[in-house]
């Protein structure tokens, strides 16, 4: 079966600046893919030129076997696209909003309703609400029926929980969750790492180019370096104590505990026997299960 | 009226009309501790926090910032807090010199005052081939680093961030979390709202806010295990849906 996005060497330039360089894709269909990256990585630029608003300088692309470029009026058709940037009417209500997008794509609310039913639900009660007065939750999930209203085929999502709070989060993902089960397969974007796990697939991105694509559980467990979670009374000299050490590869903070990755394995009462002849206390020392940061940290180091 | 506390508020309350929007919230937090403020949308977080930087009056309670009141010397807190949001008050067509200038006038400070904290903030940056180029030209971790070292260039007591490090790399943002564990190390506080719970974790302790009340307080570890979970997003959703 073909996948449902192919992306074959797609690159593209701004005057001297390169946003992407050799892409290489594919997501299959229904599948739930994430795009994880900082910004200025290049994810909105990918975006673009995959729902056929920017050519790309190289490469091609297809999306449900339609060219990118040939057959841009064609895709348009069978997409569903959420920008970064709010996008919808703000002086329009919520109930204007979908209306038009129905209309545009020739269809009605009524026709499509069981998509966004559950979305929709639970913005019914502000339905004549202006959009620009919505909450940042509300407005996503407005932009996402909006987005879902014509039944397309594939969706793209760029950034869709960036300055939303963690309940509107968690809600948003079961959304998606819920999405890819009808078949519909998505594609989104996010600058948080701890929501890669939520997606099947996913390709770290950073600086135009792709560090790596897989299941993120394949992608923690390919880090194979000793790593080891480290805390004591003094955080931030204990940081700077262990990057005095030859031992340490890397030392980064981790919330409450440093990531110690040493370049090679050593027992545990060493580094505790350093840390006590450097004057530190309480000190917790135990091995760490890498996680996508420890992943991308190590690639952004090597590449 | 000093006292040992950088921050401290009592039965802290912000009301508009019949709507309690901060309830009664008391917490302190100590010299050179970074304390993180959590909460979802429309928790009251904002509202306690313009309360605490001197911006709005509370209905009732007490609070105190750098041990100044917060109904009566709200430009004494103006002038011992510092402040940086995500949406950087850096003015992206002056450059990294004149940011500094700018920001060095407005808290009063003196022509040779600005000067040497523009050397410091500079080489404290790494920013000495970029001192003349516009700020809109810098890399947005430089941006980042560049808006907290001009939001604490009057040598606050207190910095308030305010959902600081969206959006960059993991790597740059522990640049950023670098630069505040090494202010926090000289006695300066620093306060942190942040939507982002793995955020949350670099802090010495965190509240978390629903309807306008503080529901949670202590250090992140403790917090885990007080609601027996494994990440600050799960303590945050047990919370916040009640």
């Amino acid at each position: 079966m073909k996948p449902s996005i192919q992306i074959n060497q797609i690159g593209k330039t701004y005057g001297d600046v390169m946003a992407l360089s050799d892409i290489n894709l594919e997501v299959e269909t229904g599948e739930l893919f994430g795009l994880i990256g900082p910004d200025g990585a290049g994810k909105t630029t990918l975006f673009r030129i995959l729902t056929s608003l920017l050519k790309p300088n190289a490469g091609e692309a297809w999306v449900e076997g339609l060219h990118t470029v040939k057959d841009y009026k064609k895709i348009r058709r069978i997409i569903g696209y959420m920008p970064g940037k709010f996008s919808l009417y703000q002086d329009l209500s919520v109930a204007e909003n979908l209306t038009f997008f129905a209309t545009i794509f020739g269809t009605t609310i009524q026709e499509n309703y069981h998509l966004i039913k559950e979305i929709y639900q639970q913005l019914e009660p502000f339905k004549n609400r202006r959009a620009g007065k919505l909450s940042g939750g509300m407005k996503q999930k407005l932009a996402l029926c909006c987005a879902l209203i014509h039944e397309p085929k594939v969706l793209f999502l760029d950034e869709p929980t960036t300055g939303v709070d963690a309940v509107s989060r968690a809600e948003f993902w079961q959304m998606l969750k819920r999405l890819r089960e009808r078949g519909i397969t998505i594609m989104v974007s996010t600058p948080y790492m701890d929501e890669a796990s939520l997606c099947e697939r996913i390709a770290l991105i950073q600086g135009g180019k792709i560090l790596s694509v897989d299941a993120p559980e394949a992608i923690t467990n390919s880090y194979q370096k000793p790593l080891y979670a480290v805390r004591t009374a003094d955080y931030y000299r204990l940081l700077n104590d262990l990057r005095d050490t030859d031992f340490a590869e890397r030392v980064a903070p981790f919330g409450e505990f440093l990531h110690l990755t040493t370049r090679e394995k050593m027992p545990e009462q060493e580094i505790k026997d350093f840390l006590l002849s450097r004057g530190h206390s309480d000190i917790r020392l135990q091995p760490a299960k890498p996680t996508i940061e420890d992943v991308f940290l190590d690639l952004m180091q090597t590449t | 009226m000093k006292n040992e506390y950088a921050i401290q508020a009592i039965d802290l309350t912000k009301k508009f009309g019949d709507f309690t929007a901060v309830d009664a919230i008391s917490f302190d937090v100590e010299k050179g501790e970074i304390f993180g403020f959590l909460g979802a949308n429309g928790a009251g977080k904002t509202t306690a926090i313009k309360m605490l930087i001197g911006l709005s009056k509370p209905s009732s309670g007490q609070a105190t910032i750098a041990g100044y009141d917060v109904y009566s010397q709200t430009e004494l807190i103006k002038e011992h807090i510092g402040y940086m949001s995500q949406k950087f008050s850096l003015y992206e067509d002056l450059t990294v010199l004149q940011n500094i200038r700018f920001y060095g006038g407005v808290y009063g400070l003196s022509r040779k005052r600005i000067k040497e904290k523009s050397a410091e903030i500079i080489e404290r940056l790494n920013l000495e081939a970029n001192a003349r180029k516009v700020v809109a030209d810098l890399p947005l971790g430089w941006k980042q680093r560049l808006a907290f070292a001009v939001a604490s260039v009057h040598d606050p007591a207190i910095i308030f961030l305010d959902e600081p490090t969206g959006g960059v790399d993991p790597a740059t943002r522990r640049q950023f979390w670098e630069m505040i564990y090494e202010t926090a190390s000289r006695g300066v506080t620093i306060f942190v709202t942040t939507h982002y719970m793995d955020e949350a974790e670099y802090c010495d302790r965190i509240s978390i806010m629903v309807d306008g009340k503080i529901e949670a307080l202590g250090k992140p570890g403790a917090l885990k295990s007080q609601f027996e979970a494994s990440h600050m997003e799960e303590v945050f959703l047990k919370l916040a849906r009640g």
